[in-house]
């Protein structure tokens, strides 16, 4: 068993060996169309002119910018790989949203938090205000000078009763 | 001679509108009406005294006085004229003299009013329009005046002066550097004075509230004053934001109308506590409840107008927007700061007299929804908030510059949108006081099942996102809801009054102007959002390279490169004009033209789209490069935006509905109420009908 375990890894060093190659003379093979490199782009933002998106950018740094991405992925790196390449020599700025990590997290969970104290806030106001009591009727008929839309909003409370 | 005398008419202006200020605060601490009525003239001089001020700088502006430096920088002399009466709002300088001018215009037309009834009001209104005016005239005078001019010095030195310096001689420039070329589109025209308008008209309700809480009445008379002033803000904020949307449509040449830059997003947020402002002023004219919250959000709109104006014009944040950076940042955000403080805290003095009068009857109730509709706005409200701050403290605490895009806006907004569209449909069928489950599951069930059939048609047309087919069914149900209501209404009207069906429903519209011009807002919104759906979702791409002659497709469209042009153009362009026709399964469908135009004066180019507009989709065709060198080759842009023609065709009918509300409405109809033995009330025909 022992001597037949050796040739296996072997082989499939072999194999992986062979494989890889193969991998990445098919990535290469023909140039990345633009609809390729604008899927990219899309999701980064121009590092000199800011908040336009790299795909749309006109100018001509980033034309250079969009044509590196071409080259990257003729190399056969990948999306997250090439985001990496930007990121590392431009700054988090070149993505879309903050990445998630350390401070940035607060631009996540602020809003969330925020909007559910609302929530709770608006229920317990409401709770306390709320006085389940029959609805005084007089009260009620003195919401509209038309007598026609005084009578749309009785049907409504009507309704199912 | 000419700078001068506008420098002198605006630092006039500045005089009286502080005169105005002072005269009204002790003209009501001594019981002095006649300072009042003095502080009030002094209010009115100040429109025609701006008015001169800024004749004057576009005179200059039109006549390439480039010794000025506003003109300079926003003009040259190739562009046609009405860009250079546009360029006033072009440029920092002048889009502030313009703020001031329009700010100057309500006022004077508030104040022109009647107050026999409201007199206690009428110094606190001056006081704060004026101080606004004030502040607005003020940083003109003190840090972005657009008179200042150019004067060589002894040692050749050119600076820039309102004031001639000793020994120094005036300065012209042979041309100016020109407007920035993505401002020179007719969108110009209307965009920002629309966005302006809207701004400016928020701050007068403001006035009234504030009136309101410094003379301690806490009545809703305030709200009956500046109701069609609310309308009308909320009109011309939401055009302006529409015109804002279509002009980078038609201009910015990313294939879309939003991109959730800070810049559009600080005239979003006004918006959103405008509207909600709109909803929940109801609940307080109807029973009498929320007042505390009104003044909350109308002091929200009037610190986020102002701060909107600080965002676009004080550079803090770097967009598209920001053409122009300068040093009023820090006096922007002390004022916003102070008025913010010192509105909360009267506020906080009145806010036990302001307590409800009626009580929350039923969690169900239309006021209840209304408050949840309220929720959802400060909620959208929240995100974008913190979405446009938060670089600045990232970079403030961290020095690490970040970006908050639209994939942070759209995943955070987009439930809550949907809440308010649903809302939309439950609201109008809820009653006032009180609502059960039972009583709305009847009024909701059948407008539901009819509304389910749209995503079940769309399912089986192979649709299967479930985003779209939840936005479609909410859009159908809010719809089908309003529509329901709108028709209920006018039924009823016929059967009462004898009318037939047409009269009683063009009756009913203008009898109840606010009510059923609201409903028709809610379904000029549900098309907006048939396009937004439409061109968010489903929107497609592609990009290539080609030959003359050779073609790209794109959802079923092809287009075929069949000719390019460069050629210059009398306004100081160079444009290069490809010509492409559209097919759709070998049919012929027309010719487009997208461009690419390259200003000589400010070494830019723009980027200008072929469109193909129909109600089922929009094909969007971009001319993205094309080299002499290389003549045969061209790089074409393509978008295929589907539906996106909704969010035109829904602002138009948005125009109208507002118009059918904000329209004074006639006396009150004499309609004589029989009370039938029954107890069930009916409406007959009234004498004056």
């Amino acid at each position: 068993m022992r001597r037949g375990l050796f040739p296996i890894l072997l082989l499939t060093l072999l194999v992986i060996l062979l494989w890889s190659p193969i991998r990445s003379v098919s990535a290469q093979g023909g140039t990345p169309t633009d609809d390729e490199v604008n899927r990219i782009a899309r999701q980064l933002y121009c590092p000199v002119c800011e908040n336009t998106p790299l795909d749309v950018c006109p100018t001509e740094a980033c034309r250079q910018w969009r044509e590196l991405i071409r080259q990257m992925l003729a190399e056969g790196k990948s999306e997250a790989e090439i985001k990496q390449y930007f990121v590392e020599h431009y700054g988090a700025r070149v993505l879309s949203e903050p990445p998630r990590q350390g401070f940035n997290w607060i631009v996540y969970l602020a809003p969330p938090l925020l909007i559910l104290s609302g929530v709770i806030l608006l229920f317990r106001t409401l709770r306390g205000w709320v006085r389940p009591s029959d609805v005084d009727e007089e009260e009620i008929q003195e919401l509209s000078d038309d007598p026609l839309v005084r009578k749309l909003e009785e049907d409504l409370r009507k309704r199912g009763s | 001679m000419l700078p001068e005398f506008g420098f002198g008419t605006l630092f006039l202006a500045f005089l009286v509108a502080v005169y105005s200020v002072l005269a009204a605060l002790i003209g009501e601490r001594r019981r002095r009406p006649d300072l009042v009525e003095s502080a009030r003239r002094a209010q009115l001089l100040t429109w025609p005294l701006i008015t001169l001020s800024a004749g004057t700088l576009v005179w200059l502006l039109v006549n390439n006085r480039f010794d000025v430096s506003f003109v300079y920088e926003v003009t040259s002399r190739s562009m046609p004229t009405y860009l250079k009466i546009t360029a006033w709002w072009g440029g920092q300088a002048g889009s502030l003299v313009f703020w001031a001018w329009l700010m100057s215009a309500f006022a004077s037309l508030v104040t022109l009013r009647k107050w026999d009834r409201d007199a206690e009001f009428l110094p606190w209104v001056i006081l704060v329009t004026s101080i606004t005016l004030a502040f607005f005239l003020g940083l003109v005078i003190f840090a972005e005046n657009p008179f200042n001019r150019y004067w060589q010095t002894m040692s050749g030195d050119v600076v820039e002066r309102m004031f001639r310096p000793a020994g120094s001689l005036p300065f012209f420039p042979q041309d100016g550097r020109g407007l920035n070329p993505l401002l020179r589109h007719p969108g110009m025209i209307v965009h920002p004075p629309l966005l302006y308008l809207g701004f400016v008209s928020f701050v007068i309700p403001y006035a009234f509230a504030m009136a309101t809480l410094i003379t301690g009445r806490t009545d809703d008379r305030w709200i009956h004053i500046t109701r069609r002033w609310t309308l009308w803000a909320w009109l011309f904020l939401s055009l302006g934001l529409v015109f804002g949307g279509r002009w980078a449509y038609d201009v910015l040449g990313w294939g879309g109308y939003w991109g959730w830059d800070p810049v559009e997003i600080a005239a979003f947020m006004p918006w959103l506590t405008g509207t909600a402002f709109l909803h929940s002023v109801m609940i307080q004219e109807k029973r009498g409840m929320l007042k505390q919250w009104n003044m909350i959000l109308i002091i929200l709109t009037y610190d986020l107008v102002i701060f909107g104006t600080f965002l676009t014009r004080s550079g803090v944040l770097s967009s598209v927007h920001a053409f122009a950076q300068s040093a009023i940042g820090p006096a922007f955000f002390g004022f916003i700061g102070l008025t913010f403080v010192l509105s909360v805290a009267l506020l906080l003095s009145r806010w036990t007299a302001l307590r409800a009068e009626a009580e929350m009857k039923s969690m169900l109730s239309r006021e209840a929804l209304f408050l949840l509709n309220n929720l959802l706005f400060l909620s959208i409200l929240i995100v974008c908030f913190w979405g446009v701050i938060f670089p600045l403290i990232s970079e403030l605490v961290t020095g690490q510059k970040v970006t908050v895009g639209p994939p942070f806006y759209e995943r955070a907004t987009a439930p809550l949108f949907a809440g308010m569209m649903a809302l939309m449909a439950i609201a109008p069928l809820s009653a006032w006081g009180k609502s059960t489950w039972k009583t709305l599951g009847r009024a909701m069930w059948k407008p539901s099942v009819v509304a389910l059939l749209v995503p079940i048609a769309l399912w089986i047309g192979k649709m299967r996102n479930w985003a779209a087919l939840i936005g479609f069914f909410l859009v159908a149900l809010v719809t089908l809801v309003t529509l329901y209501e709108i028709w209920r209404a006018a039924r009823a009207r016929q059967k009462a009054q004898k009318e037939t069906f047409p009269v009683a429903l063009m009756r009913l519209f203008g009898r109840n102007r606010r009510r059923y011009g609201g409903y028709l807002v809610h379904i000029s919104m549900m098309l907006m959002a048939i396009g937004i759906l439409g061109i968010e979702i489903f929107q497609t791409e592609t990009q290539g390279t080609i030959r003359l002659g050779q073609s790209l497709s794109l959802a079923g469209y092809e287009v075929r490169y069949d000719d390019i042009a460069r050629f210059p153009a009398p306004d100081g362009r160079e444009v290069t004009r490809a010509v492409v026709s559209v097919y759709r399964d070998d049919k012929y469908l027309g010719e487009l033209h997208p461009r690419i135009d390259f200003y000589f004066d400010t070494q830019q180019t723009m980027t200008i789209p072929g469109q193909r507009s129909t109600l089922a989709d929009d094909l969007y065709v971009l001319l993205v490069d094309w080299q002499p060198v290389s003549a045969e080759q061209a790089t074409f842009k393509i978008y295929h935006n589907p539906l996106v023609n909704w969010l035109w065709l829904g602002a138009l009918v948005f125009i109208a509905a507002i118009l059918i509300a904000a329209w004074p409405q006639p006396e009150a109809e004499m309609v004589p109420v029989v009370v039938t033995s029954s107890g069930s009330r009916r409406a007959r025909v009234g004498a004056s009908d």
